[in-house]
């Protein structure tokens, strides 16, 4: 299990919860993982998320491998100048 | 890829000053911008743009137009395909309005023909029906339940229901316990903010040259800062594929942001699809200004509990952005920035989006980020007035550090912000003493930085020199960051490498050059490309020598032999193993492909001395320095060049630059005259302060620069002038007639 | 519309074109005669990317008609260097990394080369208000202000 943390406004898509807990040992595993269990999170998971594994940031890369001992933070997709 | 293991890389070329590669072309006026190509048979398209901030188009009459001698194409909304994709689509019709104009200055209708003149003659022609609809400019206005509608049918499903359908967007981070923050503090102090829109303002227009054919294959020549991106959007905006388009990014005038969306090639291809001759569109300064990007206007309220020894027990910001006529996210960009310099118990931010019939934002350097942070620095530094607190140390006391859980979400690893500030602290600026009506602000900055999709491709070539190809515009002496880097790698000096950026047919995919990714995420595919031709020379020599792959090393830009086993064969050069790759396999290249994360976020800080004239309202830069963390500086001139742009672009947000609406919703200032960027006789010198704090992310320790110093000059400037003034400033532009209603009350 | 003829002396070589009443110098050197090192940042007389000399003082050639050539003698970036050698405030400028995207570089070369003649000893502020009306938007000017005073004390030493 990895335990994720949804931003303010998704959680009331992911009835109310700041931290979620779901099967996964990589990005899309976790993100297939929270779609299933958290239908209202589906359309922001296409537009696009980003994720940060022990602080840093990813703004893709599914294969990333994630265990239960990272700290995971789920984050919308970055863009820049 | 991480950061390497060798714990002090002496480095040879990277650090060092050399002289960019594209400098002789650009001083003696040879480079080819986007406006300086042209091709036989060449048509001169231009574009008819709206007159009104919103209205619904009944009927467009072209044919006075057509009939005109010398005009070969007329186009409009409808000769664009219309993408499914919502992205693709509102760039279609941002470029060509179908059925309303969004904003003053929206394009409707464009031709193409034998010269400028006629070109310019003929869109009066054009006969453009309207009919008038209501409009809104001010993000506030907008977010009003009964605001005249921008477009209907497009807030995400995080909008709650009931609000006005020009919210899109709305997004909420943080943790902890407000309440019971805000319940220690000794001051609570809570304020709101404005601050306007403002341009990315490069010096060069946007410009393309593009032809297409009946095929559906095409050529576009034009200044961007992606090719791959003017490709998608014009294959989509057109209804073509992709392979079909080539791409040749020209030199670039600057970007900043700015050139990472497409206006006219779509139009320019279409026109000559239509005509089947070549078409040129160069834009006019008046219309980038009303039809390019600007940035956000906002709207914010921050409020912030501070103990009376400076300890901030509680912060909680609301932004409300307005990105033009489009939804867009810059506020969950901003949202997450606001307070990231801060190490919080209690945090929450609060992000709104709203349309307008403004342009639609495009991002510009640090997008959101400078006026949500600008709001926060400004209610931190009163806290400290008003306390008596030295607002450097309250910002030490409460800075966060390896292991603070970020406002945004994620715990931070290696950061720069407390050496940064420390920095600030030591150096003489921080002690020098102000005269009357001078005052001194201070600021913190943050921008995220990110890799992205990047190939890079290195050969070596059969005389030992190098050519690295990569897809990635040069805005401010990339080229030469990369070269040093691939020479760094391969041990051989800078002027054996020539950097050259590809078409859109010649490399695989690369993100935009934006979010400060080139030196970082190009440097890093170049590092790789250039380690996967070494092993490959590495095994050719061990051929050679008849020993083992393991057994031959790479050093100082030499195969040698290495180990108990290898003999003692005298080392080879590069371009030994060049000259003689024929005979040993063939032509050695590298290449490297990979969307690189792990770009390590950046701080900085920066120092400001201003003099307000207390009876015109004018203001003063005394004294400006910025201190900024660049993990490593590869091209140190360009570190610091970077630091200084930013700051004096953040310094005109800060003073003058601002889109003025009329009372009929259309954009008063589209000129430098009114639009006033800061000139050489407004500055002092820049002063810069370069921290060396290696990003665990990349191999030579790189962070990205380019955005960060954009960030922290707004709220810098503001703190200075408000001290300077005796009056706390919330609002942005600080021009003379708004300090001087604040001054006089 | 008729085009007139204009007989003029552009970096020292005579040159004739035709061009319209209306049209700007900007436009002829650009698009008449294949002269592109000055950029139109505004065609307003507001940015100075355009700035060309004409008979020995700085001009926005945006400003200019064409037929205001007729007789005089044009100066632009295509002239600055002599053959391969360039001019010493060129030099700098790439030594200095004074310029990023370049687009203005051109026009602040011309105006600052103009400046020296006059003046080969100027202060920062008589640098900084004799290129007020040169816009740079990447460089903040503060290496370009340098590097300015670095040729200017190189040329002084010559
Ligand atoms: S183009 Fe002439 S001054 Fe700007
Ligand atoms: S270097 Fe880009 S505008 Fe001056």
């Amino acid at each position: 299990m990895v335990r994720v943390k949804l931003w303010g406004s998704l959680r009331a898509l992911a009835d109310g919860e700041e931290w979620v807990e779901v099967e996964a040992s990589n990005f899309k595993e976790l993100l297939d993982a929270l779609a299933e269990k958290y239908p209202g999170l589906k359309p922001q998971i296409k537009r696009g998320v980003s994720l940060a594994l022990d602080g840093v940031i990813y703004r893709e890369a599914w294969f990333t491998k994630i265990g239960p001992e990272n700290e995971v933070i789920l984050m919308p997709y970055m863009v820049g100048g | 890829m991480a950061f390497d293991a060798q714990a002090e890389r002496n480095f040879k070329v990277v650090g060092t000053r050399v002289t960019r590669p594209d400098g002789i072309d650009k001083v003696t006026g040879k480079a080819a911008y986007g406006a300086d190509v042209s091709a036989p048979g060449m048509l001169h398209g231009r574009i008819l743009r709206s007159p009104h901030a919103h209205a619904r188009i009944v009927s467009i009459d072209t044919s006075a137009a057509k009939a005109l001698t010398g005009v070969k194409a007329v186009v409009t909304g409808t000769d664009l395909a219309q993408p499914e994709d919502e992205a693709f689509a509102d760039v279609a019709i941002n470029c060509l309005a179908r059925d309303k104009v969004l904003y003053d200055g929206h394009a409707v209708a464009a031709v193409a023909a034998t010269s400028k003149a006629i070109a310019k003659q003929a869109i009066r022609l054009i006969k453009v029906n309207y009919e008038k609809l209501p409009h809104v400019t001010d993000v506030d206005e907008a977010m009003k339940p009964d605001a005249p509608v921008v477009q209907e049918g497009r807030a995400l499903e995080t909008v709650p229901a009931g609000m006005s359908q020009n919210v899109t967007t709305h997004c909420q981070f943080g943790h902890g316990d407000l309440e019971a923050g805000f319940a220690k503090a000794d001051k609570i102090i809570e304020r709101s903010f404005k601050t306007a829109a403002t341009h990315q303002g490069y010096i060069e227009p946007q410009a393309c040259m593009a032809s297409l054919g009946s095929d559906g294959r095409g050529e576009v020549w034009c200044c961007t800062q992606g090719q791959y991106m003017v490709r998608a959007n014009c294959a989509a905006a057109l209804g073509v594929e992709e392979s079909q388009l080539r791409i040749t990014a020209s030199e670039i005038g600057g970007g900043f942001g700015g050139k990472t969306s497409t206006f006219i090639e779509p139009v320019a291809l279409a026109l000559s699809r239509k005509a089947g001759k070549p078409v040129k569109i160069v834009m006019t300064r008046d219309e980038v200004l009303k039809a390019t990007g600007p940035t956000i206007s906002t709207s914010m309220d921050i409020k912030i509990g501070m103990t009376k020894d400076g300890r901030i027990t509680a912060a909680r910001g609301e932004l409300r952005y307005s990105g033009g006529a489009y939804p867009n996210a810059t506020v969950d960009m901003g949202a997450q920035a606001a307070f990231a310099a801060y190490d919080l118990e209690a945090v929450e931010t609060v992000g709104w989006n709203a349309m307008t019939n403004r342009p639609k934002e495009i991002p510009y350097r640090a997008p959101g980020a400078p006026t949500a942070i600008y709001a926060v620095e400004s209610v931190v530094d009163e806290l400290c007035q008003e306390l008596g607190l030295d607002p450097l140390d309250v910002r030490l006391m409460n800075a966060a550090r390896k292991g603070t859980r970020s406002s945004y979400g994620p715990t931070f690893n290696e950061i720069g912000l407390v050496a940064t500030l420390e920095a600030a602290k030591a150096h003489p600026h921080y002690t020098a003493p102000l005269g009357p009506n001078q005052g001194r602000g201070l600021s913190c900055g943050f921008w995220f930085n990110f890799g992205g999709n990047t190939c890079v491709s290195l050969n070596i070539n059969d005389d030992g020199t190098i050519g690295v190809v990569e897809g990635n515009p040069d805005i401010g002496g990339s080229r030469a960051s990369i070269s040093m880097m691939a020479a760094e790698e391969l041990g051989v000096p800078y002027d054996k490498v020539r950097t050259v950026i590809a078409d859109t047919s010649s490399l695989g995919f690369n993100d935009i050059t934006d979010g400060s990714r080139v030196t970082f995420a190009v440097g890093l595919a170049t590092i790789e490309a250039a380690r996967a031709a070494i092993k490959e020379m590495c095994r050719r020599v061990a051929k050679i020598w008849d020993i083992d792959e393991e057994a031959v090393i790479w050093e100082d830009g030499c195969a040698k032999p290495a180990g108990p086993n290898a003999g003692t064969h005298p080392p080879m050069t590069l371009a030994e193993i060049a000259a003689i790759a024929g005979k040993t396999g063939g032509p050695i290249a590298g290449h490297h492909e990979v969307n690189a994360d792990g770009a390590g976020v950046s701080f900085g800080v920066h120092l400001c001395d201003t003099e307000v004239d207390r009876e015109t309202g004018a203001v003063k830069i005394l004294r400006y320095t910025v201190f900024q963390d660049a993990g490593k500086a590869v091209h140190p001139d360009y570190v610091e060049g970077q630091m200084q742009g930013g700051a004096v672009q953040g310094i005109g947000w800060a003073l003058n630059e601002e889109y003025i609406y009329g009372e009929d919703g259309r954009l008063q200032n589209a000129g430098f005259l009114d639009y006033r960027v800061p000139v050489a006789s407004d500055l002092p010198p820049i002063e810069t302060v370069i921290l060396e704090i290696p990003n665990p992310g990349h191999p030579y320790g790189v962070r990205g620069v380019g955005e960060t110093p954009i960030v922290p000059p707004l709220a810098a400037v503001s703190n200075a002038v408000s001290r300077a003034a005796g009056v706390r400033m919330t609002e942005l532009p600080m021009s003379p007639p708004r300090l001087l209603k604040a001054m006089t009350g | 519309m008729k085009t007139i003829p204009v007989e003029t002396t552009i970096n020292g070589d005579s040159a004739e074109f035709l061009c319209h009443a209306d049209e700007s110098l900007l436009d002829v050197l650009r698009d008449r005669l294949g002269l592109t090192g000055a950029k139109e940042g505004c065609g307003t007389g507001d940015c100075g990317a355009c700035s060309v000399m004409l008979n020995g003082r700085v001009v926005c050639s945006c400003l200019v008609l064409g037929v205001e050539a007729q007789g005089a003698e044009v100066e632009t970036i295509e002239g600055m260097a002599n053959g391969e050698e360039l001019h010493p405030l060129q030099r700098i400028f790439l030594e200095e990394a004074a310029l990023q995207c370049g687009v203005c570089t051109p026009g602040i070369l011309v105006a600052a080369k103009a400046l020296l003649e006059k003046n080969p000893d100027p202060t920062d502020t008589e640098l900084r208000y004799w290129l007020a009306g040169n816009l740079c938007r990447c460089t903040g000017y503060d290496k370009i202000i340098k590097a300015v005073q670095t040729a200017a004390a190189e040329m002084r030493s010559a």
